[in-house]
C-alpha cells in the first residue's frame, strides 16, 4: 500500500493512541468502568497546573483525584455523583466546562454578544458605504486637467 | 453622534485591555475557598510517629478554641520557608497550629520538625491519595485554615504565611473570632 506521505502521516495520527498520565496500575480492570473514569477525569481540572485535565497532569495532587475518582466510579457512583464530590471541595472552578447559571451567563453569553454587536457594527458601516452616490461626474475643467495629467505620465 | 461612534472601538478596546492589566496582577493560586463558613471536614488522622500517641487530628479536636490548620509537607519548599513564622506564632501564644503532614514520608516528616522545631500542636498524618487533604480543597502546599471554635472553617489562606500576612490578615481576624 503507497499512500501520498501527508495521508500516511495522517492515518498515522489519527491512529496513535492518546498518551495518558494515569499510570496502568492506577487504571480500573474493566475497560468500561475505565473510560468512564477517563472521560470525567477529563472534565476536571489539575488544582495544580491549572490548565490540563486531571487526566493530563503528572502533579500528585492529580493523580490523587484520579484514583478516588476511579474509587467513586467502581463503587458504582454516577459522573453527578462524582462531580458532586469534586465541586463540593473545589467549587465550579475545577470543572474544566463551567455549569451554566447566573454568575457564569456573561462567561457563555460573552461571547456571542461581542459577535452580534460586532455584525452589527459591520452592517451598519456597510450599509451606509454601499448607500453613499456615487461621486459626481467631473467637469469640463476637470475632464482637462485629468487629460492632461494623464498624457504627462504616459510619455 | 458619528463621531464618538468611531470612538466606541477604542473605549471598548481600553476597557478589555485594563482588566487584561489588573489580571497581571491576581495570584493565579488564589482560588476562593468553597469551604468557607462550612464545618471542618470529617477526620480522624492518625499522629505522627514519634510524636504523643494522642496528637493526631481529629474533627472533635477543633472545636472549643479557635485555632490554625496548616497543611504541609516536608517536601515542600515553601513550608520550610514558611516554618520561621509559624514557630514565632506558636511563641505568641494566640492560637494553638495544628498540622496536616499531607503525603508525606512520616518519619523525614519527623525529622524535618525535630530539625526545624515543632510548632504543632497536633500533627495528623495524611497518606496519599491525601483523602482529607482534598476534603480541605488543598491544591498545594502549605495551606492554612482559620477554624473558630465551633469548628467552622473562617479562613483560608494559599501559600506560606508571612510576617506580614501573619500581621495584617490572620491575627486580626483571629482576635476578632476570639472575642
Amino acid at each position: 500500500m503507497s499512500l501520498p506521505r501527508p495521508a500516511a502521516l495522517a492515518v498515522l495520527l489519527a491512529l496513535a493512541a492518546p498518551a495518558f498520565a494515569a499510570d496502568p496500575d492506577e487504571m480500573l480492570k474493566d475497560p468500561a468502568l475505565e473510560a468512564r473514569a477517563h472521560a470525567l477525569g477529563k472534565e476536571l481540572r489539575c488544582l495544580v497546573c491549572q490548565s490540563e485535565s486531571i487526566e493530563d497532569s503528572n502533579a500528585d495532587l492529580a493523580k490523587d483525584l484520579r484514583v478516588i475518582v476511579r474509587e467513586h466510579i467502581a463503587a458504582g457512583e454516577s459522573e453527578s455523583q462524582i462531580k458532586k464530590y469534586v465541586v463540593d471541595r473545589y467549587g465550579d472552578y475545577v470543572l474544566l466546562r463551567p455549569p451554566v447559571k447566573a454568575s457564569t451567563l456573561v462567561l457563555w453569553l460573552g461571547p456571542f454578544a461581542l459577535l452580534l454587536t460586532a455584525l452589527g457594527a459591520a452592517w451598519l458601516v456597510f450599509r451606509r458605504r454601499g448607500g453613499q452616490p456615487a461621486a459626481p461626474p467631473l467637469t469640463a475643467e476637470e475632464q482637462r486637467r485629468l487629460d492632461v495629467l494623464l498624457k504627462d505620465q504616459a510619455k | 453622534m458619528r463621531r464618538s461612534l468611531y470612538l466606541l472601538p477604542v473605549a471598548l478596546f481600553l476597557v478589555l485591555a485594563g482588566f487584561l492589566l489588573g489580571g497581571l496582577f491576581l495570584n493565579p493560586r488564589d482560588i476562593p475557598s468553597v469551604l468557607i463558613d462550612r464545618p471542618v471536614p470529617e477526620m480522624n488522622l492518625p499522629a505522627l510517629a514519634g510524636r504523643p500517641a494522642d496528637s493526631g487530628l481529629a474533627s472533635a479536636d477543633l472545636k472549643g478554641r479557635v485555632s490554625l490548620v496548616n497543611i504541609f509537607g516536608s517536601w515542600c519548599i515553601s513550608c520550610a520557608d514558611e516554618h520561621p513564622t509559624l514557630m514565632r506564632i506558636k511563641a505568641q501564644g494566640v492560637v494553638p497550629i495544628h498540622g496536616i503532614d499531607w503525603r508525606d514520608d512520616p518519619a523525614k516528616a519527623l525529622a524535618w520538625l525535630q530539625r526545624n522545631g515543632d510548632p504543632y500542636d497536633r500533627v495528623g498524618v495524611d497518606p496519599a491519595p491525601g483523602r482529607t487533604s482534598i476534603d480541605f480543597g488543598v491544591t498545594g502546599a502549605p495551606e492554612s485554615f482559620i477554624v473558630d471554635k465551633a469548628g467552622v472553617i473562617r479562613y483560608k489562606h494559599v501559600g506560606p504565611i508571612t510576617p506580614k500576612v501573619w500581621e495584617a490578615t490572620l491575627l486580626p481576624i483571629i482576635v476578632e473570632l476570639n472575642k
